[in-house]
C-alpha cells in the first residue's frame, strides 16, 4: 500500500472525526478567542497591542495545539485504533503525514480567525506585501507545528500522564516557532516601524524547522509509537 | 519447525511493564488449528497473544510466528496477523462502513473485498451507516472483526472475542471463528469462556504465571 494512499486515508478519517465531533469549532476556537479577549482586556491599550498582536495570535496557537494534538491522538489510543493500526503492519510514515496534514488543516482554521480577531480587536493593518509574508509565514510555521505536533503526540500517545506531558516536552520544542512566527508576523503588520523585507529571514529559519521536523518525523515515527 | 507451524515458541521470554509477563513459555500451533488459551488474570494470555502479534518483543528464547523470527524482526510479520483485543479498533465518531471502509484503504482490500467482509459480518444495509458509538457491544465486536476480516489474515489473534457479548452475539463470534478456519486461517483465542470455546477449539493451552502448565 503507498504511503500516500494511506496518507490521504488517515487524514480525512481524522478531518472527517473532527467535523462530527466539532471540537476544534466548539472547544478550540472559543477557547482560543477568549485568549485573544483577555489579552485586549489586560493589556488595554491600541498601541500596545498594536505592537504586540502578532505574538498573542501566535501564543493562542500554541496553547491551542496542546489541545488539538492531544485530541488527535486521543482518538487513535481510545479504542486501540494505533495499536490495530501497528498489528495491520500500515505504513507509519503514511500515518505521520496523514496526522499532520489533518493537524495541518485544522490549525489554518483557528489561525484564520485568531488573525481576524487580531485585524478587529486590535486594529492591526497590514497591505498587500506584508499579507503575502503572513500568509508564507503561516503556512511555514503551521507546516512546523503540525510536524513537531504530530511527532511529540505519537510520543506521548501511550505514555501515563500524557495531557501534562505533552506541553512540558512541546513546549521548549516550539519556542524557535513562535519567536520566528511573531518576528514575521510584527513585519508583516509593520509592528513598531519594522519593514516588511525584514520578516523573510525569519520565514526561512521556520522553513527550515519544518523541513527538518518533516525528516525526522518520516524516520522515527515508526519507532515513536512503539512499544 | 514442521513446516506447517504457524506459532513455535520455545522458552520464549517477554517483559511487559517491567514485569516478565512470558517466564518461559514453549507452544506450538499448528496451521488450521483453533487454540484456546487459558489460565487465570495475569497468567499472561495477553502478553503471548500481543508477542504472537510483534507488538511486544521476545527478550529470549525462540519467537517464530508464520515463519518470521520475532526475536529478530517483529514488523514483517504484522501484515499477515490479525489481533483483535480487549479494545475494538474502531473510531466511534465514524459510521461502520466508514471504520471498515478506513481499515479496507489502508491495508490495500478492495471495495468487494469490503462489502464481503462487512455482508458477512451482518453489519451492512441500514446498519452500515449507524455511528460505531452508538452501537452495542456485539455489534461493534462484529465491526472489528470485519476490519480483521478485509486485511485476509492468516493467523488470528482473539483476546476474550465473547467479552459483553448476549448469547447470539457469542454465537456469531463462534460462526466467524469457524468460517475463518474454514477458510485457511489459524486461530488463538484466549478466553474465560471455558466452556463455549472448549467447543469451538480443537485444542487448549493452559497458561499459569506467564508459563504453559498444560497442553491437551
Amino acid at each position: 500500500m503507498s504511503t500516500s494512499r494511506i496518507a490521504r486515508a488517515v487524514a480525512a478519517k481524522d478531518l472527517r472525526i473532527e467535523m462530527r465531533s466539532r471540537v476544534v469549532t466548539n472547544q478550540v476556537l472559543p477557547f482560543s478567542g477568549l485568549v485573544m479577549i483577555m489579552f485586549a482586556f489586560a493589556l488595554d491599550n491600541d498601541d500596545v497591542l498594536q505592537r504586540v498582536a502578532g505574538g498573542l495570535v501566535w501564543l493562542a496557537t500554541l496553547f491551542s495545539l496542546f489541545i488539538v494534538v492531544q485530541r488527535t491522538f486521543a482518538v487513535e489510543t481510545f479504542d486501540g485504533a494505533l495499536d490495530a493500526l501497528r498489528v495491520a503492519g500500515v505504513n507509519p510514515q503514511g500515518i505521520f503525514i496523514g496526522k499532520a496534514i489533518a493537524l495541518f488543516v485544522q490549525l489554518i482554521v483557528l489561525e484564520s480567525v485568531l488573525f481576524i480577531s487580531a485585524v478587529v480587536l486590535y486594529r492591526v493593518n497590514v497591505n498587500g506585501s506584508g499579507l503575502v509574508l503572513l500568509v508564507t509565514c503561516v503556512l511555514c510555521a503551521t507546516a512546523g507545528l503540525a510536524f513537531v505536533g504530530t511527532l511529540y503526540g505519537g510520543l506521548t500517545a501511550g505514555a501515563r500522564g500524557r495531557e501534562t506531558l505533552l506541553p512540558l516536552l512541546l513546549l521548549p520544542v516550539v519556542a524557535p516557532v513562535l519567536i520566528c512566527a511573531t518576528r514575521a508576523t510584527e513585519s508583516a503588520f509593520r509592528s513598531g516601524g519594522l519593514t516588511v523585507g525584514e520578516g523573510w529571514p525569519w520565514v526561512a529559519v521556520l522553513a527550515v524547522f519544518a523541513a527538518v521536523f518533516g525528516l525526522g518525523g518520516l524516520l522515527s515515527f515508526s519507532s515513536l509509537i512503539e512499544e | 519447525m514442521s513446516t506447517n507451524s504457524v506459532i513455535n515458541f520455545v522458552d520464549a521470554v517477554a517483559v511487559y511493564n517491567g514485569y516478565p509477563a512470558l517466564a518461559g513459555v514453549t507452544i506450538r500451533v499448528e496451521r488450521n488449528e483453533i487454540v484456546l488459551l487459558q489460565g487465570p488474570n495475569g497468567a499472561g494470555k495477553s502478553t503471548l497473544l500481543r508477542a504472537c502479534a510483534g507488538l511486544i518483543p521476545v527478550i529470549r528464547g525462540t519467537a517464530n510466528v508464520l515463519g518470521h523470527d520475532l526475536t529478530i524482526d517483529r514488523e514483517s510479520v504484522r501484515e499477515r496477523v490479525g489481533l483483535l483485543g480487549h479494545q475494538n479498533g474502531l473510531f466511534g465518531e465514524l459510521t461502520i462502513e466508514e471504520n471498515v471502509s478506513f481499515w479496507s484503504t489502508v491495508v490495500g482490500a478492495s471495495t468487494e473485498e469490503r462489502n464481503s467482509a462487512m455482508e458477512r459480518m451482518a453489519i451492512d444495509g441500514k446498519l452500515a451507516g449507524r455511528r460505531v458509538s452508538e452501537l452495542s457491544a456485539g455489534q461493534k465486536r462484529r465491526c472489528a472483526l470485519a476490519c480483521l476480516v478485509v486485511r485476509r489474515a492468516e493467523l488470528w489473534l482473539l483476546d476474550e472475542p465473547h467479552a459483553g457479548l448476549d448469547a447470539k452475539g457469542r454465537d456469531e463470534i463462534d460462526r466467524i471463528v469457524k468460517e475463518a478456519t474454514a477458510s485457511g486461517a489459524t486461530i488463538v483465542v484466549a478466553s474465560h469462556e471455558i466452556e463455549r470455546a472448549q467447543q469451538l477449539a480443537t485444542r487448549t493451552i493452559s497458561l499459569v504465571s506467564g508459563q504453559v502448565r498444560d497442553s491437551q
